[in-house]
């Protein structure tokens, strides 16, 4: 049975993630062991919080290493939230911040990018807008499907790697892929029967 | 665009829903987990639980099933009552809460919000306020709107946005109960005053209500309600068709 490895490092609550992955049948476990984590057919990097202080976090126990490794070895890798920001290659967030590289593009501020006036955060359901050819990770998701965002920070510059993005004032990236890492700015885990379809397709990967 | 969002709040009282009543397919209407199940498949966008057990073995009770609720129905959950520490936060958001709701607790406790949202982040704290008239000004009142605090409420409401508040509850104490429709002005009020989502709670009788909130007050994020949706006087797919034909963007599914 194939399985699927959330990491543990620390940040955020893992206890919803882990519980719809098992919802739709995953076998997911939630681990900081590298050897599990390497043992694993997938991988997702869940994360909340401030990028410097999450991306610390990582670090200190070595998994950004192995992540790097494991998605160079071509294993399915997602992030979620700041999870997702992390697989850049740097953070503007309270400073610039070194992420893992492994999608190219940077993490910017929402504010000043999107009109005066917009609420930031950018909290809620809002429509996805479908990127390109439909994307492995968003075969049962349909242009139009919302998805639950809580974020004030946004991938740019990654204009290649963007698969969806939603309407806040402007465009603001949503999904991302490069070859197997993939990542959601929004929630999939909050995001009901669609967030739902996107662990599954990620899990049949 | 980001969508209105509509939110039934569920008050759950020694591990059971008060004032849960006929359901059509749901066999157990005082169920969290049932009601809860049958909200996020007729699109409730986020579900609201406000425990208002007062014992210690009904707070046991409260946390189990919120964590089977967040075993089952993946859209966000907000978690209030009794809310006073933050081992209270931690307590809810272990069993799979997303944000916790704090009132009396922050009152009680001027740097709660503050401390919550350095170790949660803002988007996790949200203020939850009962709001009444009171010679000519709106007060905040403590202790489920029984008790005057003196204070004003806009300016409460900045101090706690500033603190961190990521989001604002505004329960008119005025409008609650009556069924006559939202506070516009108390909203628009609070709206001009914050630039975190609002949340207008206190009022809802009938779908043209939810209709006048998001028309009157643009800047409002969503509506929140319980008897009328419990009761079934408004059925949360109906409503959110007649508030999509109005041209208010919400979440069909």
């Amino acid at each position: 049975m194939s399985t699927t490895a959330i990491i543990d490092y620390g940040v955020g609550n893992l206890f919803s993630l882990c519980s719809s992955l098992k919802s739709i049948g995953a076998d997911a476990v939630v681990t900081p062991d590298e050897a599990v984590i390497r043992a694993a057919d997938r991988i997702i990097l869940p994360g909340v919080g401030a990028f410097a202080d999450a991306a610390a976090k990582l670090r200190a126990t070595g998994l950004d290493k192995v992540l790097i490794e494991e998605a160079q070895n071509g294993k399915p890798i997602m992030g979620i939230c700041l999870g997702m920001q992390m697989l850049f290659d740097e953070s503007h967030e309270y400073g610039i911040h070194t992420g893992l590289g492994l999608i190219p593009g940077r993490v910017i501020p929402m504010a000043g990018y999107i009109p005066e006036g917009l609420k930031i955060p950018h909290i809620g359901w809002n429509p996805l807008i479908l990127k390109g050819e439909k994307h492995p990770l968003l075969r049962y998701v349909n242009e139009g499907d919302c998805v639950y965002f809580v974020h004030s920070y946004f991938a740019s510059e990654c204009e290649d790697a963007v698969i969806a993005t939603a309407e806040y004032g402007r465009e603001v990236t949503a999904a991302v892929a490069c070859r197997n890492v993939m990542g959601c700015q929004f929630h999939p885990e909050k995001s009901g029967p669609v967030g739902l379809h996107i662990l599954k397709a990620f899990c049949e990967m | 665009m980001i969508t209105k969002r509509i939110i039934p709040c569920l008050d759950v009282k020694n591990g059971r829903v008060v004032k849960g009543v006929n359901f059509e397919g749901v066999r157990d209407v005082s169920s969290p987990v049932e009601l809860a199940k049958f909200y996020s498949d007729n699109g409730a966008d986020e579900l609201v639980f406000y425990d208002i057990t007062a014992s210690v073995e009904g707070r046991a009770l409260f946390t189990d099933i919120l964590r089977e609720v967040a075993s089952t129905i993946f859209i966000p959950l907000t978690v209030g009552g009794g809310i006073n520490t933050l081992n209270d936060f931690d307590r809810v958001l272990k069993c799979g809460a997303d944000k916790v709701s704090v009132n009396s607790g922050a009152i009680r406790n001027p740097g709660l919000v503050y401390e919550a949202a350095q170790r949660y982040g803002d988007q996790c704290v949200v203020l939850s306020a009962d709001i009444k008239r009171v010679d000519g000004e709106f007060r905040v009142f403590a202790k489920g709107g029984r008790e005057d605090t003196g204070m004003e409420a806009i300016e409460w409401i900045k101090r706690c946005v500033g603190n961190g508040a990521g989001e604002v509850v505004v329960n008119s104490i005025d409008t609650d109960g009556v069924k006559q429709g939202f506070d516009i002005e108390m909203l628009r009020a609070v709206c001009d005053a914050v630039n975190v989502p609002v949340i207008a709670s206190g009022g809802a009788g009938c779908v043209q209500d939810f209709i006048d909130l998001f028309h009157k007050v643009p800047d409002i994020d969503a509506g929140l309600a319980a008897s009328v949706f419990h009761f079934g006087e408004i059925l949360i797919p109906d409503l959110k068709r007649t508030l999509s034909s109005e041209g208010i963007n919400t979440r069909l599914i």
